[in-house]
């Protein structure tokens, strides 16, 4: 099709122009539930690359084959099938983290943000396009986790990735390594973005 | 004049039919099924067993610390002589109900059998705890707790897996239960709480006391 962008464009898009968290506010829950350490938050994005990338090619190469009605039952499968592979995977190689992640890692299969892409760009382009905007979106999604994981894990422990950055006599605050830190600051940084993106808007409208 | 009879819909042809069939018009999504599927049993046969060495391995680590103290454990490690692992089952019938406690034994090649470790579960205050425990061959003194599960409150109630609050159980007589204490510690059978999580520590605590009551005799008379 003519009218869809290229796969660079694709590439470029998932990073930031179209980030799946800041932008798209898909799959928040993983970016909600994991990102009290940066350890956790990397091997999530990993996985979710891992998954949207199968997804995206598979789902791009048997594209003119999909039913407009059985496509999402279609998705759904071929997200699970690599979902799981993923899941056995961390099991046999990185049992502790696998524990650490525990039922999010599954839980991707649900995560919106593999089956928009599935929807929007991998069922009605070819698989370089789908490839590309698999990695850019997986990119963008991983910027997102580690941000918040920085912070969240900064702030509250005193680590970054389990290494000691701030000094002693840091009180730990220990609701951001709590959920409700999770809200805070994604929040505070989705705000901050917000308003960094009108402020620009506005200084280009003025010249 | 005879009225206009409305025409008789066509019977479909065959091909028609089979196209209409909604079986035959999932014939993707069940190709894909069965090529899925199989592929992922190939991986399950494949990693299953490493998955599982990884769970039993995670428990048998423990084992040296647990029942010869971290120090003796370093030193045992050191020598590359390893302890004799032996698994086993106990069965407990609880107000009726049996439960089976997994129960390692173990043992040093020339001097017999140095202890048991238990694995034991509660509630805790945000779900359940597990951890292992270590007996003395006897069941009389703790030799050390592990926490291998918990989901306690980061900076509270987590505390519980650090040496410093475990360590507290290292050595305590089985004959009395234990008891936690939120200030100072009196008694032998007395453990102090965490600051901030008394639920925490209760928890940890009981299920020591439930397993110490359910298995003491049992493992004494093994």
């Amino acid at each position: 099709m003519s009218d869809q962008p290229t796969a660079a464009e694709r590439f470029i898009q998932g990073i930031l122009p179209e980030n799946p968290v800041y932008r798209q506010l898909l799959g928040l829950c993983p970016t909600l539930a994991v990102t009290n350490g940066m350890q956790a938050a990397i091997t999530m994005s990993g996985a979710v690359l891992f998954v949207l990338f199968c997804a995206n090619v598979i789902v791009s190469l048997i594209r003119n084959l999909l039913k407009p009605h059985l496509r999402i039952v279609i998705f759904t499968l071929t997200i699970a099938t690599f979902v799981t592979i993923a899941d056995r995977f961390l099991a046999a190689y990185v049992y502790q983290m696998s524990k650490v992640l525990g039922p999010y890692i599954p839980l991707i299969i649900v995560n919106c943000l593999i089956i928009c892409r599935c929807e929007v760009c991998s069922s009605k382009q070819n698989v370089v396009a789908a490839g590309a905007d698999a990695i850019g979106q997986s990119i963008g999604f991983a910027l997102a986790l580690s941000s918040i994981a920085a912070v969240r894990e900064i702030l509250g422990t005193g680590h970054f990735f389990g290494i000691r950055v701030l000094p002693e006599v840091w009180p730990d605050w220990v609701v951001m390594v709590l959920p409700p830190g999770a809200f805070l600051t994604f929040g505070l940084l989705l705000g901050l973005l917000n308003w960094y993106g009108t402020f620009r808007a506005e200084k280009a409208e003025r010249g | 004049m005879k009225p206009i009879q409305p025409m008789e819909p066509m019977p479909p042809s065959m091909m028609a039919r089979l196209k209409d069939n909604k079986i035959i018009q999932a014939w993707l999504v069940l190709i894909l099924a069965i090529c899925f599927g199989s592929s992922l049993a190939g991986i399950q046969l494949t990693l299953g067993p490493r998955i599982e060495e990884n769970k039993i391995n995670e428990t048998r680590e423990k084992v040296p610390e647990l029942i010869l103290g971290a120090a003796r454990a370093q030193q045992l490690a050191e020598t590359e002589k390893a302890l004799e692992i032996q698994p086993t089952s106990v069965a407990v019938t609880k107000n009726g109900r049996q439960t089976a406690y997994s129960v390692l034994e173990a043992r040093d090649p020339e001097k017999g059998r140095l202890g048991w470790v238990v694995k034991a579960g509660g509630q805790g205050y945000a779900d359940k705890i597990e951890l292992l425990l270590g007996l003395d061959p006897s069941a009389e003194e703790i030799s050390g707790i592990f926490v291998l599960e918990q989901k306690e409150t980061p900076g509270l109630g987590n505390k519980i897996t650090e040496e410093d609050w475990r360590g507290q159980f290292i050595g305590k007589d089985t004959d009395r239960p234990l008891e936690v204490v939120k200030d100072r510690v009196d008694e032998e059978n007395e453990i102090s709480a965490i600051t901030g999580a008394t639920i925490s520590s209760r928890a940890v605590a009981t299920i020591v006391n439930t397993a110490v009551a359910d298995l003491k005799g049992k493992l004494a008379a093994q």
